[in-house]
């Protein structure tokens, strides 16, 4: 699918636009599916937020809007991101200078644990530097990076600025790895767990920074998460995905109210509730049972159905299509909203 | 700082062992210099415990030992029986020389490695990288030994550059610029032994040492925000791989009086390696003991080095 | 500041306690001459009720992870006693400590970093028992079998290598080792953090069952309240090196006294309560 050249401005159009999208990765001669058939759009400015575990792909689908997957990656599909020169560009057919020129300009990706991806022995205000330099012609200035620095609400900018990764705190390295992904002020910004193994003091703290960031800076946010309970006021919409496809998709208020496939279901019940003194002492947790093998995945029909509640004959064999219903929701299942 | 004392006082510790160890070794070595004049039958055995008796080759070893000890500390450093010299003046002149060509072999060896060993890191598995691990498997394995040879043979045959020594006959004569070339043309044949000799390890330690950290996920986040090649494999890649080549370094330095001894005596270099050679052979005692103190002094400044190097480009290392 | 010991219903007696104990570690570095110190531990009194799960919260760098290391007997404190069993074991030797070893084991956070990698999931299984000779080869084998099972890991898997499985297939791991020596009090130091919540709910229900099939006493570490909460006996909240408030799981939820518990608490319950509103209550 691609863009008429000379035709009406893309002003309106989704910023990002993915269709089709099949990831899978070949090592020797073994195939691993990672993603399915993955069709979504994302509007400017908005908080999407993408809930799954692990093994639906997510991790696979933010590589792979980045460019990131590893060699041994096939794609196929269309990535169509509307760049900085309102010109459609075909993502999965960019070569790697011009990869180059929008990795970190035009989209950026907030990596999981800071402490991992930034590197130990450079200081951090320095590796912010880096970053506003390979995107900018002239050397970045000390006043430059503090401000970035100060739009993460980090107190003491000069101080964190000189520091190097392993004198910080977590909370302060989470920031950081926020104010490197909007240095140069990116359209789409992607977060991957961004809070996962932080102290749930701070996971408020940097939330509410994703937050403010996101309304000052127009930037659209790609939230990636295992927990929904993170996106509750924080996203507009949510994408569930399971074994690389994604099963429903909504608003996150009216998904989270009435979740339609079993799969959504069975998720939000796992969000620990506030225990009440009157509980019993001790029960079980709800779960759900078994896990996700490489043999659902292959099967001709839905790759939850070895785990579903709510299956039915039909699901072993064939694959659900994707229902479209009001109110801008999906979902894939034979038998929703059961 | 009270870092630094310790390890200097570690060091003046680690010398004065060595110095008694090696005077130990050289005695319990069966003979001493003037054997040679025993099996000569016109020198009298008188004459020989007479000569023997002047050097004070028949005291005790304790009192030998302060003696050379006293010796140092005046500056001579003992005394050449052969060269009926302090030791001082020779050592002086030989490992300048030794010091010449070892210090641009480490030179050269590092500027070339380095550089070499990161390209190759940045593209595992083409036909470059295969390419130089075979090539530097094949120096391995080659000892310096054959490479001086061949590359001897070579030189003489084609008669394109002086097949040894330091400066030709007519040094003193010529002009700045020509002493310089006349040098230059001395030095590429043991320059070359040297440097081929000591590359496969160096390259191959900074290609592991990259692959490594090529894997770590902040190189993947930094691609991530769009940093280029170059300066993805300079900037963020090298530092963080720099501790086992730092370490490395400081064994380059250890070496850079003791590492170039074969080959001097092969191309007829003047510095430490044949002097000691010499020395060893006849039993110049304090010649012996001379040079082996001054590869230990470079053994303790080289890890001394390393160390604070650790310390000064590594900042987590700064954090224990 | 006072340390607030809250009244224990006298249901259990206390499997471990500890009293006083205070542990400092100081950095700097070696060429300056400042060197400061951190106090990980601040008299800490503290009991841990035989046969329950006691939950410790607190945030990075409350010394919650100190304190487990003094109680596993890996490092010894600076100041105080632990008593386990009746026993004071912070002041002995380690020769003497060997016989107490298998009694007191740990479940660490990272099962990739906490696991060898160059092991197969047997031979992990199968290490403590080999250090305590406990038995020959063919039985090791077969002993990690069947706690490979226990822990529901599939026997077919023993000779794959740690990273060949998933993060909550690998924490199984660790526990299937953790208890190969039949321990009474385990010890899991943040070990549900980073696994994905469905994944935490299998791992929590598998230590439920283990709990009640071998009577063993639980110290959970954890930041999470949310989590604890469902699962605990007995809660304590650490702090800046001290316990703050120790008691029942329904005291210190349902009436936090501290301000810290207060703060982890709301933390917890301003996305739970925004999550209740949205997905519309409870659903038990």
């Amino acid at each position: 699918m691609h863009a008429q050249s000379g035709a009406a401005p893309w002003v309106d159009s989704p910023l990002l636009r993915v269709r089709g999208l099949t990831a899978r990765y070949v090592c020797a001669d073994q195939t691993e599916p990672a993603l399915a058939e993955v069709d979504f759009d994302i509007a400017r400015g908005e908080i999407v937020g993408i809930l799954g575990e692990s093994g639906s792909g997510k991790s696979t689908l933010a590589l792979s809007i980045l460019g990131l997957l590893p060699t041994n990656a096939r794609l196929e599909g269309s990535i169509l991101f509307q760049n900085q020169a309102h010109k459609p560009d075909e993502l999965l057919r960019l070569d790697e200078p011009q990869w180059r020129e929008i990795r970190g300009a035009e989209i950026s990706m907030i990596f999981q644990e800071p402490r991992l991806s930034l590197s130990p022995v450079m200081r951090v205000g320095e590796q912010i530097a880096e970053v506003m330099r390979a995107h900018r012609k002239g050397a970045p200035k000390k006043q430059d990076v503090e401000a970035t620095l100060r739009r993460v609400r980090l107190a003491d900018s000069g101080r964190v600025s000189s520091a190097y990764p392993h004198q910080l705190s977590g909370g302060e390295l989470h920031r950081i790895a926020i104010a490197q992904a909007l240095a140069c002020g990116p359209d789409l910004v992607i977060a991957d767990e961004p809070t996962r193994s932080l102290d749930v003091t701070v996971q408020g703290e940097i939330l509410n920074v994703l937050r403010e960031v996101n309304r000052e800076s127009g930037s659209a946010l790609i939230f990636i998460t295992h927990n929904p309970a993170l996106l509750v006021g924080f996203a507009d919409r949510v994408m569930v995905m399971y074994a690389g496809r994604i099963v429903e998709e909504g608003p996150v208020a009216q998904v989270f109210r009435r979740p339609l496939h079993p799969y959504t279901k069975a998720l939000l019940q796992l969000v620990p509730q506030r225990s009440e003194p009157s509980d019993p002492v001790k029960q079980r947790l709800p779960v759900i049972s078994g896990s996700l093998s490489d043999s659902d995945r292959l099967a001709g029909g839905c790759a939850f159905e070895p785990r579903c509640p709510a299956r039915g004959d039909l699901c072993r064999s064939e694959l659900p299509s994707t229902i479209k219903l009001e109110g801008g929701r999906r979902v894939s299942c034979f038998n929703y909203g059961n | 700082m009270k870092y630094l004392q310790r390890r200097l006082a570690h060091s003046i510790l680690l010398l004065i062992s060595a110095s008694v160890f090696c005077f130990l070794l050289s005695d319990l070595a069966p003979g001493s210099f003037f054997d040679e004049m025993k099996l000569n039958p016109q020198i009298s055995a008188g004459t020989v415990a007479a000569l023997r008796s002047e050097y004070g080759l028949d005291q005790a070893l304790p009192v030998r030992y302060g003696l050379w000890v006293k010796s140092v500390l005046r500056g001579e450093w003992g005394y050449s029986f052969a060269y009926n010299s302090p030791v001082r003046s020779l050592l002086i002149i030989r490992a300048r020389n030794t010091l010449l060509l070892t210090s641009l072999a480490m030179l050269l060896a590092w500027l070339t490695a380095l550089p070499l060993g990161v390209w190759i890191a940045s593209r595992p598995g083409r036909w470059d990288d295969r390419l130089s691990m075979a090539g530097t498997s094949w120096l391995l394995a080659v000892p310096e030994l054959v490479l001086a040879l061949g590359l001897l043979y070579v030189v003489i045959r084609t008669r394109a550059l002086p097949a040894g020594g330091m400066v030709s006959v007519r040094f003193e004569n010529l002009s700045l610029r020509a002493k310089i070339c006349d040098l230059s043309a001395h030095l590429v044949v043991p320059l070359t032994v040297l440097v081929l000799a000591s590359l496969p390890i160096l390259v191959r330690h900074v290609r592991a040492s990259m692959t490594e950290v090529l894997q770590a996920p902040f190189i993947q986040a930094a691609c991530g925000h769009g940093i280029g090649q170059t300066r993805l494999l300079f900037r963020y890649a090298l530092p963080a791989a720099a501790n086992p080549l730092i370490s490395l370094l400081g064994l380059s330095v250890a070496g850079l009086m003791s590492g170039s001894l074969l080959v001097e005596v092969i191309t007829g270099w003047p510095g430490l390696g044949p002097l000691l050679l010499e020395a060893s052979m006849s039993r110049d005692l304090y010649v012996v003991v001379g040079v082996v103190m001054a590869s230990t002094v470079f053994m303790i400044l080289g890890s001394l080095l390393a160390d604070v190097m650790l310390v000064i480009f590594d900042p987590r290392v700064r954090a224990d | 500041m006072g340390i607030e010991t809250a009244v224990q219903p006298a249901i259990k007696p206390a499997l471990v306690k500890t009293s006083g104990l205070s542990k400092k570690y100081s950095q700097g570095s070696p060429f300056s001459r400042k060197k400061f110190a951190v106090d990980a531990l601040v008299d800490v009194n503290f009991e841990i009720a035989s046969g329950c799960l006691t939950a410790l919260v607190g945030e990075s760098g409350s010394g919650k992870s100190t304190l487990a290391v003094c109680l596993a007997m890996l490092e010894k404190p600076d100041a105080g006693e632990v008593w386990f069993g009746g026993e004071e074991i912070s002041r002995r030797s380690d020769r003497e400590l060997a016989s107490l070893r298998p009694k007191i084991q740990m479940v660490f956070q990272d099962s990739a970093e906490a696991l060898n990698p160059r092991f197969s999931a047997a031979q992990i299984i199968a290490e403590p028992l080999a250090i305590q000779r406990c038995r020959s080869l063919k039985q090791l084998r077969t002993r990690a079998c069947e706690l490979m099972e226990e822990v529901g890991l599939c026997a077919d898997w023993a000779d794959r290598r740690p990273l060949q499985f998933s993060g909550g297939q690998r924490q199984r791991l660790a526990i299937a080792r953790a208890i190969a020596l039949k321990p009474s009090f385990l010890i899991l130091d943040e070990s549900l953090s980073g696994l994905d919540l469905s994944t935490q709910a299998q791992i929590l229900n598998l230590l439920l069952d283990l709990q009640t099939a071998h009577g063993l006493t639980y110290l959970l570490i954890s930041h999470d309240f949310s989590l604890v909460g469902q699962v605990a006996d007995f809660v304590a909240v650490m702090h800046k090196g001290r316990i703050v408030e120790h008691g029942a799981r329904w005291q210190v939820i349902g009436n936090p006294q501290h301000d810290q518990t207060r703060r982890l608490l709301d933390s917890v319950h301003v996305m739970g309560r925004s999550f209740q509103a949205a997905h519309g209550g409870r659903q038990r």
